[in-house]
């Protein structure tokens, strides 16, 4: 612990992507994490498990989408649990990830220790919505493949037959079934930047979770009254169900571009509210 | 003292929280390998300055140079010289000891990540927590607690150390060890910035004082300045005390009126204790004994911040 050591000119500034790998780390370290992993990857299981056991009964229309395929074939288990999830048990998942972001170390007091390490104040909100993010692909990561792995083992695997009335291989499968899982991570990452907004306003993180969850709700409940229909294309979660068109021949990506675009602007609209927020914020936690 | 000399310097320091000024009118200077005792009682304005000099809350009004940099602007190249416990220690409890210092030490982009393992373990082998690195920081104890706090402030080679505490929590052995560690940091060249709300555990080590009361700093200097700022007493012992308070009163004093063969009064300006001594003996006064005390810190420290100051320790 000599000085000379210390003088500025001898310290090397790192790519200080340590700092990323060790917020992801950390965030799968967490029993936490695993417990909501592991209650999103139930949703196919229980499923498939109940389509099972009433095979012979009906299987046709009403449900969510692909449930009646499932019989037919084991690979549509997934994204019928995709659809499943999509309304309640992401959106759930993801506020409380994105709602723990900042309060989280706030309660701990963590924060202040991140900050005079230097963590800098912008670096570490980057790298906490890239948690985030990490965060909604793992989630929808696990219901796909938990998916395939129960239809795999319950039902018969085999071409799939799509919307369009094409029938593509498992190769063709696993491709849409990637566009799937990229177009559910994107759909979250609006209601992920809300969340950690809300997470900057508070050093209670249940708080934020509580406050995302119920933003989720409330702007689906907006969704699906006609009355106010002028502002449906405006809602973080209007496209959170338009993947059917990932099922087509040739695939559509009109709604995926519509999305991206509206989860970007979410994400530029409280991106900025944050940084307005936290750059400057007194830290007394 | 120049700026280049000064390791903490700040101007008009104010801090206001809604309509109490918690903070006012800081002028603090820690000079360069100093170790400066911040005192003060509870809810003085300590841990706010604190966070102010760290950049982790803005301040108010005025201005704050760390090692000669201005904060908070040039925190990011300040920062990861300066190691800190703000405020008592916090780690993720879900990780161990070691987990968590490496977690902290990710967020310094001058902290290279080749030697973070055995920086970390360094760090905690010097504050004696080497045989605890793997339990999870829950079942640490309040104590280890803290000594991780101030293994995560030693992590990297550091020119600054505020020091936010260090010794709540801790039994007299640790307070020891803490004085001690404090020590070898002064030694190996940095500058140590610790504050407390007991003179007595941080008394032995320090070099420097300031001493914080209702937001203000009433006091700053080196131990043997403020110790020469106070009031120094001048006891007789003699039989002959009903002359001995005459002579004093003579020399201007103000004799106390004690019962028993001691005569004590506060020497005022222009009166030495030899001066005393001479006028004593020129009135034929028997003197058994004469002796001279300045007042001691403590009291001194009790005078400047009031009732309520817990220096008992």
């Amino acid at each position: 612990m000599s000085r000379a050591e210390t003088t500025p000119g001898v310290r090397h500034r790192t790519s200080g992507l340590a700092l990323l790998g060790s917020e992801i780390t950390v965030l799968f370290r967490r029993r936490r994490t695993w417990a909501l992993l592991a209650a999103l990857a139930a949703v196919p299981v229980l499923i498939a498990i109940a389509v099972r056991l009433s095979s012979d009964s009906e299987t046709g229309n009403g449900g969510p989408a692909f449930l009646g395929d499932i019989t037919q074939n084991g690979l549509f288990v997934s994204l019928t649990a995709l659809a499943v999830s999509m309304p309640l048990f992401l959106p759930l998942t993801v506020g409380v990830v994105a709602g723990d972001t900042v309060a989280g170390e706030a309660n701990l007091g963590t924060l202040r220790y991140l900050l005079v390490a230097p963590a800098g104040r912008v670096r570490l909100l980057l790298v906490k919505f890239a948690g985030a993010a990490a965060f909604c692909l793992a989630a929808t990561l696990i219901v796909v493949v938990a998916g395939v792995a129960i239809g795999a083992a319950l039902f018969p695997i085999g071409p799939v037959t799509l919307l369009s009335g094409d029938v593509v291989g498992v190769g063709g499968f696993a491709l849409r079934a990637a566009l799937f899982v990229a177009y559910v991570t994107l759909s979250l990452l609006g209601l992920s930047a809300i969340g950690m907004f809300a997470s900057t306003l508070t050093t209670v993180p249940v708080g934020a979770m509580a406050a995302t969850i119920v933003i989720s709700a409330a702007s689906q409940i907006v969704g699906v009254i006609p009355q106010l229909e002028a502002i449906h294309p405006w809602l973080f979660s209007h496209y959170w169900l338009g993947f059917a068109d990932l099922m087509r021949n040739p695939i559509g990506f009109e709604s995926f571009a519509d999305n991206a675009v509206l989860q970007l602007g979410y994400i530029a609209v409280f991106g900025a509210l944050i940084y307005g927020r936290f750059s400057t914020k007194d830290i007394l936690s | 003292m120049s700026t280049a000399e000064l390791a903490i310097e700040t101007h008009g320091l104010s801090k206001t929280f809604g309509r109490q000024r918690v903070v006012d009118d800081l002028a603090l200077a820690v000079p360069r390998g100093s170790v400066f005792g911040f005192l003060g009682p509870n809810g003085s304005g300590k841990t706010t300055t604190i966070r102010m000099l760290l950049g982790l809350a803005s301040a108010g009004a005025g201005d704050i140079r760390l090692l000669g940099e201005p904060i908070p602007d040039a925190a990011a190249e300040v920062l990861p010289r300066v190691g800190a416990l703000v405020e008592g220690p916090a780690f993720y409890p879900f990780l161990s000891g070691r987990a968590n210092l490496a977690r902290l030490d990710t967020a310094d982009r001058y902290a290279p990540s080749k030697t973070r393992a055995a920086r970390v373990d360094a760090a905690l082998d010097r504050v004696g927590l080497g045989h605890a690195a793997d339990k999870k920081a829950h079942a640490y104890s309040l104590g280890m607690k803290q000594r991780l706090g101030l293994a995560n402030a030693l992590l990297a080679p550091r020119d600054l150390l505020v020091l936010d505490e260090p010794t709540n929590g801790l039994d007299p052995q640790g307070t020891r060890e803490v004085r001690a560690l404090i020590r070898s940091l002064a030694d190996d060249g940095a500058t140590v910035f610790v504050s407390s709300h007991l003179l007595a555990e941080i008394e032995q080590v320090c070099t420097h004082i300031g001493v914080m009361s209702t937001g203000r700093l009433v006091a700053q200097g080196s131990l043997d300045e403020l110790r020469a700022e106070g009031t120094v007493r001048v006891t007789v012992h003699t039989p002959d005390r009903d002359q001995a308070r005459g002579v004093l009163a003579a020399l201007g004093l103000a004799p106390d009126h004690s019962r028993d063969d001691t005569v004590t009064a506060e020497l005022v300006p222009g009166v030495l204790a030899e001066g005393v001594t001479e006028a004593l003996v020129l009135a034929g006064v028997r003197v058994r004994g004469l002796t001279v005390a300045g007042a001691s810190l403590e009291d001194r420290f009790v005078a400047l911040t009031g009732e309520g100051f817990d220096v008992a320790g």
